[in-house]
């Protein structure tokens, strides 16, 4: 039944977690910025308008933003938040957790390339590099949590988390890592550029509108929801939802401090990010595996 | 601050090394390394006398300040580009070194001491960061980066030895110290002269001495 | 008190010579010291001074040996070397290889570096702790390496940087085999062994055995790179090369003696432990891999000073090879070092000579040296012939020991590739010194100084005179040190 609402909690804050990290930002750059709520006003600005589809492309194209969108709320029912279990857990669903995101950034992909058009294309091929990358760091640091706690489904894994000891400050900053990577954010992708030269995610959703478009955001949103909790998770165990749901706020925070401190790694330096992270993540796996 | 804190920093500042491309950042980096080991006596387990606080002191002045600052003058008086220029790519050595920690994990897993140490960590510490010495020696051009990668294989030795001998004498430490500290001075003045001669440090292009003259 | 002052004289001496403004007082004061070490060495062999700190220093029959050779070598070295600095232009000069425009080190610098080789060689020969060990040889390697950066140019920049290099690498890893003695030493129950010799030996059942394996490799590694076992040899030919003859003279003959020396020592220890055959498998398997990578580069070599470095490589090799033979081979690796030193000297500093004259190291430039250096050219085919192992000269006799020791063994293989690899070198070195020595060299002779003359020529006297007579004194030293180190 908590797990429910957990879902709930999810479905409807994940806009704030955006909001917090643009509110950030603007605090560091001295404005004002955005409404927390931003977001979303924007949703249901975009799910009131129509929608415009070039004649290029095919049922593809419509069908990529709901499915990317159904495969991270499955997601979601996999990752146990505040210490209750996940909804849906059976051992080795830590792998499945992975894939969905694979499965949202295929359709992404796909739905991107059947515009036809090369600007998307190149989006789509940078994407797709960096998350070769970054999904076997993923893999080794819930690779490092499993024979940690001896567990292999992610509930678990996260109700047993114990983090008094270095490992785990190695898994968070790898999955920090991974969060940053796949949610697009700096450094590894600038979330508003509009420049050809520099985008890498944005370009992919170039060409959808109204309804759709809604639904990418709400599904970035809920991706780094998703995301955010697993670390949430690994840093902070225990049963306190205040707590949690405090600790993913200040995990926007932190995003939108290191979005406004750093600027965006040039794109032969992404790897090399990558592979550090991965660095430290098999170190953990190692650590552990003595 | 625990042994094992201190040797899993000590793993990382090795593994930025190798990933790291800017000479003057490397430089830093083992001077962090020098500082962790110089608190590496205190934390071992070891009783703490007189006599380690000033082996943890003398360390920690040696290696954490005074050899990054004599390769820093190194670098600055030699007026070359601060990139470190490897033969081995950035990525390709951060995959090298893991697997350099892997090995020296097992390795470590089949040399049991027989007066077992503070911590499982110490003896495979020790020797990823020999390891990875050798590897910076060997893939890098410029001749400061093969001074630290020397530093570093110096600093798993020391790891090694804090960590399994638990009495030897002040003397020896100390004689190793000031060895490691001469060598160190003397590499510098070698560097200067490199660059004052070859105008650069890239000892891929020191090759005039060699018995196939083409 | 002696042991003392052995060390303390030439260190004092250093710092003296930093100090002196007058050339002339500086060289005066280097070959005093030289001669008050040769003295305190005599003394030495007179009056056998006691172990002092605690056994730390003392000066057993190895160490006597080699403190011998140190001693008389640099003797030689520094009377060679009030000639040498005394031609030798202050300011500019032009190479002759390249034409370039280069500057001497200061010769404060030389001579103070030189003196504290000389310290530090001693505190070699005299260690009789690991660590003290590793200390010193690590100290002449730092000491010695602005010595071959004395003519500052690309070359010997070049020499000086892969030495220091290289060498500090295997010291390095000498190191970690001294921590792996430390922990085979080390027992769960009772106190651990001290690293000194003595008592390492007295209890070395107690050693752990596979600590001690591993110990003794890492130390023969690392000390094999000192001393210029292939394929650990790189730096060897470019810094016996590039610095000036009389360093390559001292480096040859008396600093590879003191790594060969580190490695004798783990030997002892190894032995004493019963682990002995597991070395010497090692110590043969380098003897003759070196012998054989001189023999490949000894062939066709160009550069007459690269061909005595490659030499030494080969004479090392053999070395190794008599210590790893075992029984009589040992007293002949003695003899060998002895020998070995003395000659490789003396070529070196007539090698220096025939430089100065030529102003080429291309063997392919020098011609007829027996008609323009009359004196250096007898000494340079006396030299190859006493290197190669020709009868009278002493290297015949330890060769042929350590030839007999390996077929009294029944180790044919060994004898067999040991004999053809010398007669490799035989035909390759002769070549090129005979080529050298013959022919015309178009200019007239040259009167040679007599301090540049008369150091060779003593040491080449004295392989003759050990070829043909040893005398009992000395078989009696050498007959000792074998035994302390783990022969018959």
């Amino acid at each position: 039944m908590m797990a429910f609402v957990h879902i709930l909690f999810a479905l409807v804050l994940a806009p704030l977690l955006l909001g917090v990290i643009n509110r950030t930002k603007a605090l560091f750059a001295g404005r004002n910025g955005q409404p927390l709520l931003q977001l979303y006003y924007d949703l249901a600005k975009l799910l009131r308008k129509g929608a415009v589809y070039s004649r290029t492309t095919s049922w593809v194209f419509r069908a990529g933003p709901i499915a990317g969108l159904a495969a991270v709320v499955a997601a979601l029912a996999i990752v146990p938040f505040a210490g209750t279990g996940a909804p849906v857990s059976f051992a080795g669903d830590l792998v499945l957790f992975a894939y969905l995101f694979g499965l949202m950034r295929f359709f992404t992909v796909i739905a991107a390339l059947d515009t036809g058009s090369s600007f998307e294309g190149m989006g789509a091929s940078r994407e797709v590099q960096f998350a070769a990358l970054a999904e076997p760091v993923l893999f080794l640091a819930l690779a490092a949590l499993a024979r940690r706690t001896g567990s292999l489904s992610l509930s678990g894994i996260l109700g047993a988390v114990t983090p008094s000891e270095p490992v785990w400050a190695l898994v968070a900053v790898a999955l920090l890592v991974v969060l940053l990577a796949e949610n697009a954010r700096i450094p590894v992708d600038d979330p508003n550029t509009h420049l050809e030269l520099t985008m890498i995610h944005e370009v992919m959703v170039l060409d959808h509108g109204g309804p759709d478009f809604a639904f990418i955001l709400y599904g970035a949103a809920l991706k780094l929801w998703v995301l955010g909790a697993l670390l949430v998770g690994v840093v902070l165990p225990g049963e306190n939802i205040l707590l949690s749901l405090v600790a993913m706020l200040a995990l926007a925070v932190v995003v939108g401090v290191i979005e406004s401190t750093m600027a965006r790694l040039r794109l032969l330096r992404v790897p090399q990010l990558l592979v550090g992270a991965g660095a430290l993540a098999a170190l953990a796996l190692i650590l552990v595996m003595r | 601050m625990n042994l094992e804190l201190v040797l899993i920093l000590v793993v990382l500042t090795n593994l930025k090394l190798l990933g790291s491309s800017r000479l003057g950042s490397s430089i830093r980096t083992v001077g962090v390394q020098g500082l962790l080991l110089g608190l590496l006596p205190l934390v071992a387990g070891h009783d703490l006398t007189a006599r380690v606080w000033l082996l943890a002191a003398g360390g920690a002045v040696i290696k954490g300040v005074m050899f990054p600052w004599m390769l820093m003058r190194a670098l600055r008086d030699a007026e070359v580009r601060r990139e470190v220029e490897p033969f081995v790519g950035m990525l390709t050595s951060i995959l090298i070194g893991i697997v350099a920690l892997g090995a020296s994990f097992w390795l470590g897993h089949r040399l049991p001491l027989p007066r077992p140490a503070g911590s499982l960590l110490l003896v495979p510490v020790a020797l990823s960061a020999i390891l990875m010495g050798l590897f910076l020696i060997v893939s890098r051009r410029k001749a400061v980066s093969q001074v630290l990668g020397f530093l570093v294989m110096e600093n798993g030795i020391y790891v090694f030895g804090v960590g399994v001998v638990q009495e030897t004498s002040l003397l020896v430490e100390l004689g190793v110290l000031l060895d490691v500290f001469v060598a160190v001075f003397v590499m510098g003045i070698i560097i200067f002269h490199i660059s004052r001669e070859f105008d650069h440090i890239d000892t891929d292009r020191l090759s005039m001495l060699r018995d196939w003259k083409p | 008190m002696m042991i003392f002052a052995l060390v303390l004289v030439p260190a004092l001496a250093g710092v003296a010579a930093v100090v002196l403004r007058h050339d002339r007082a500086r060289r005066a004061l280097l070959v005093l010291t030289a001669l008050a070490h040769a003295g305190l060495t005599g003394a030495v062999w007179v009056v056998l001074p006691g172990p002092i700190f605690g056994g730390w220093l003392a000066l057993d029959a190895p160490a006597r040996l080699f403190l011998s050779v140190t001693s008389v070598l640099f003797l030689a070295a520094a009377v060679y070397a009030v000639g040498y600095l005394a031609r030798e232009p202050h300011g500019a000069e032009k190479d002759f290889e390249d034409g370039s425009l280069f500057t001497n080190a200061p010769e404060a610098v030389f001579t103070a570096c030189l003196l504290w080789f000389l310290a530090a060689m001693t505190l070699v020969t005299a260690s009789q702790h690991f660590g003290l060990l590793w200390v010193a040889i690590e100290a002449t390697t730092l000491a010695s390496a602005p010595l071959i950066y004395f003519h500052r140019h690309h070359r010997s920049l070049e020499a000086t940087w892969k030495y220091l290099l290289i060498c500090s690498v295997g010291i390095a890893l000498a190191l970690l085999g001294n921590f792996f003695l430390v922990v085979a030493a080390s027992t769960p129950e009772a106190a651990p062994v001290p690293m000194v010799l003595g008592e390492l030996t007295a209890r070395a059942r107690q050693l752990h055995g596979p600590w001690l394996k591993a110990a003794f490799v890492f130390l023969l590694v690392g000390y094999g790179t000192k001393m210029g076992l292939a394929p650990l040899h790189t730096w060897l030919p470019d810094a016996h090369s590039e610095s000036p003859s009389v360093i390559s003279a001292l480096l040859s003959g008396a600093l590879l003696n003191c790594a060969f020396l580190g490695i004798l020592r783990a030997h002892q220890v190894c032995a004493a432990a019963g682990q002995a055959v597991f070395g010497q498998g090692l110590l043969v398997g380098f003897g003759l891999i070196s012998m054989a990578v001189a023999a490949v580069f000894i062939l066709g070599q160009a550069d007459y000073k690269r061909l005595l470095a490659y030499s030494s490589v080969e004479h090392m090799g053999i070395l190794a090879l008599g210590i790893g033979l075992g029984g009589a081979a040992t007293f002949g690796a003695m003899l060998h070092a002895v020998n070995h030193s003395l000659t490789k000297a003396a070529l070196f500093l007539v090698a220096g000579n025939i430089l100065a004259a030529y102003r080429t190291k291309s063997t392919a430039d020098v011609r007829g040296v027996a008609r323009l250096l009359p004196v250096s050219g007898v000494l340079w085919v006396a030299g190859f012939f006493a290197i190669t192992g020709s009868p009278p000269f002493g290297p015949f006799l330890s060769e042929f020991t350590i030839l007999k020791a390996a077929l009294d063994q029944g180790r044919g293989a060994v004898a067999v590739a040991y004999l053809a690899l010398l007669a490799l070198v035989f035909i390759g070195m002769a070549t090129v010194v005979l080529r050298m020595a013959q022919g015309e060299s178009g200019r007239a002779t040259q009167r040679e100084p007599w301090l540049a003359v008369f150091p060779p020529a003593a040491l080449a006297a004295t392989v003759l005179v050990l070829g043909v007579y040893v005398p009992p004194a000395l078989g009696r030293a050498l007959q000792e040190a074998a035994q302390a180190v783990g022969g018959f």
